[in-house]
């Protein structure tokens, strides 16, 4: 479905990514790894276009994205979530979810303003399904608070809902259980399991190694820029690169 | 939900509409019982204003950018359209919407290439439109009549019903307002309104989402580029001499002070924020003297205590304690 084919970032001459190769095959929960500073935020940002690949090809469902601008991107079906929240802390926790469906809203600034009936009643649709996805992630009785009071919890699972509410062909989670305790990652972990099962296709990137080892089906390692190694879970726990890369590193620093 | 959430849930899905017939009305009565033409010249006033802020407002409030620079938008309408009837005999009402039409060009050259900019830099440059634009209607004497002003611009007229009382312009300058407003609030609860919200609250999110975030800046700016010429067209209808002063920086910044005073992303805080600017020199005669300094604390007071405006930022609270406190019940 997503093809990463041969991507190279650099900044100012400093190698960010390069030669990165791999696939998300539909349907399935591909999980992206690495230490800190390893590439995993750029490789994202160059997926949806916020930031432009120096080099390579990004093809989804054969097209080619790399270098297509963000809105375009997430148009043709690839929703993300953010590592550091961002979500509308002054607008409700309703319209937040019903900023996912934006490009669903229809475009026209003229129709809009005229708000004719075909409009008001797709506008109660959007909203059917934006309160159908709050309800998924456990969030109906709060539809109406502004979104800023949410505790830290309630907002990461606000922005998954955000992120799912237009059924996207490709979910990209950047840190979905960054700063959650362990009964509230659990939580995430079945609701990403739940997700996998209704059919999404999805790209984690996580720190969390507990999580990813028992949801992702295949786990792609970043070291430095590169791509070190790609295979099941089994095969990365035992893989002596990853290890190195890993454990290689704490005995260096210890 | 149960028979009272639902009450509630009615009136709240309606409120807008019933604000709407409540104001019509109100306004509808209003030279009944209010005759003196000075205080209807007055609310007329307020009316003009509340066009130019709420489309500001759709630009500054609820997108998220700024400008100090919808004077000169102003001033295009008002010079536009006296040109455009005096020289050109054009008839008034094809002349509005002509000049409204020629200035979203305008608005549409100017706002491509500036609106790349962001922050104090898109400040820097529309304020520095605005100069541009008012030295010229100061220089250009002899289309604009220079310093000395533009006179003699005819009434607006239906038919030959003419709006040349103040009890008259203040049914069509208020109907207008009112379409405006209905507009304004129709497009801040549309799909586009979100993403304009979406846009304000962040860029990179709301790009994520599928907002066209250049696209959607240019349209809010020539959008509301063109309310503030129709308000500028019904400006110099209503007086029938316009100067260049009405058109400075100054103007700009008070149309800004308006939005902020009002609220921030607030359709109904721009006829508040309009209507309390407008009307303060009234309440006290040293305010004439001292306007600037007033304004500009007035200004810093409400960013320093309410950021989000008078009234977004007191409703905001509200909702907020209110959420809290439902939170708090909901935790015990």
């Amino acid at each position: 479905m997503l093809n990463i084919d041969k991507i190279s970032k650099n900044f100012g001459g400093l190698p960010a990514l390069s030669d990165v190769s791999f696939d998300v095959q539909k349907g399935r929960l591909t999980a992206l790894i690495g230490p800190n500073g390893a590439g995993k935020s750029t490789l994202i940002n160059c997926i949806t276009g916020v930031l432009m690949p120096s080099a390579g090809h990004i093809r989804f469902e054969n097209t080619e994205i790399a270098g297509q601008p963000t809105h375009k991107i997430s148009r043709i079906g690839i929703a993300r979530t953010f590592q550091n929240l961002k979500i509308f802390p002054r607008l409700s926790v309703l319209d937040n979810v019903l900023t996912g469906l934006t490009c669903e809203g229809g475009d026209s600034m003229l129709m809009a303003m005229m708000r004719l009936p075909y409009l008001r009643h797709r506008e109660r649709q959007l909203k059917l399904r934006a309160m159908a996805a709050l309800d998924r992630f456990q969030l109906t009785g709060k539809a109406s608070w502004p979104a800023g009071i949410l505790a830290y919890g309630d907002k990461k699972r606000l922005e998954l809902a955000r992120a799912t509410v237009g059924n996207p062909q490709l979910l990209l989670l950047d840190e979905p259980v960054a700063g959650l305790n362990s009964e509230e990652t659990a939580a995430v972990g079945h609701q990403l399991k739940q997700l996998r099962s209704s059919g999404h296709t999805m790209l984690l990137v996580e720190h969390d190694m507990d999580l990813v080892m028992d949801i992702a089906d295949s786990v792609v390692v970043l070291d430095s820029g590169r791509c070190i190694a790609v295979g099941t879970p089994d095969e990365i726990r035992t893989n002596p690169l990853v290890l190195e890369a890993y454990l290689g590193r704490i005995e260096a620093t210890a | 939900m149960n028979n009272k959430e639902r009450i509630i849930y009615f009136i709240s899905l309606h409120r807008t509409g019933l604000w709407v017939i409540v104001l019509s009305l109100i306004l509808l009565l209003y030279p009944l019982f209010e005759q003196n033409p000075y205080t209807l010249g007055l609310t007329n006033l307020i009316a003009i204003n509340a066009i130019v802020v709420l489309g500001l407002n759709l630009f500054i409030g609820y997108s998220g950018q700024i400008s100090l620079g919808h004077a000169a938008f102003f001033g295009l309408g008002a010079y536009g359209s006296a040109v455009a009837t005096v020289y050109f005999s054009v008839p008034a009402w094809p002349a509005l919407i002509l000049v409204a039409a020629l200035v979203s060009l305008v608005a549409l050259v100017i706002g491509i290439p500036i609106l790349r900019l962001s922050g104090h830099y898109l400040a820097m440059a529309t304020l520095g439109m605005n100069f541009v634009f008012h030295t010229i209607l100061l220089q250009w004497d002899e289309v604009t009549g220079g310093p000395s002003g533009f006179a003699g611009i005819p009434s607006l007229t239906i038919g030959s019903f003419a709006f040349d009382n103040e009890v008259r312009l203040h049914y069509l300058i208020w109907s207008v307002t009112l379409l405006c407003l209905l507009l304004c609030l129709n497009l801040v609860r549309s799909g586009v309104g979100r993403g304009m919200a979406a846009l304000a609250g962040d860029e990179v999110a709301a790009a994520a989402l599928g907002v066209n975030t250049r696209q959607t800046k240019v349209k809010v700016f020539v959008l509301s580029a063109v309310l503030a010429s129709v308000a500028g067209s019904l400006f110099a209808h209503t007086y029938t001499f316009i100067s260049p002063d009405s058109f400075d920086i100054f103007v700009a910044t008070d149309f800004v002070i308006m939005v902020v005073v009002g609220g921030m992303g607030s359709i109904w805080g721009s006829l508040f924020g309009a209507g309390l600017i407008s009307m303060l020199p009234e309440w006290m005669d040293l305010f004439q003297t001292y306007k600037d300094f007033v304004h500009g604390a007035i200004l810093v007071l409400v960013l320093m205590f309410l950021p989000q405006g008078l009234v977004t930022g007191l409703i905001d609270n509200a909702r907020i304690r209110l959420a809290l406190r439902k939170r708090h019940h909901a935790e015990h």
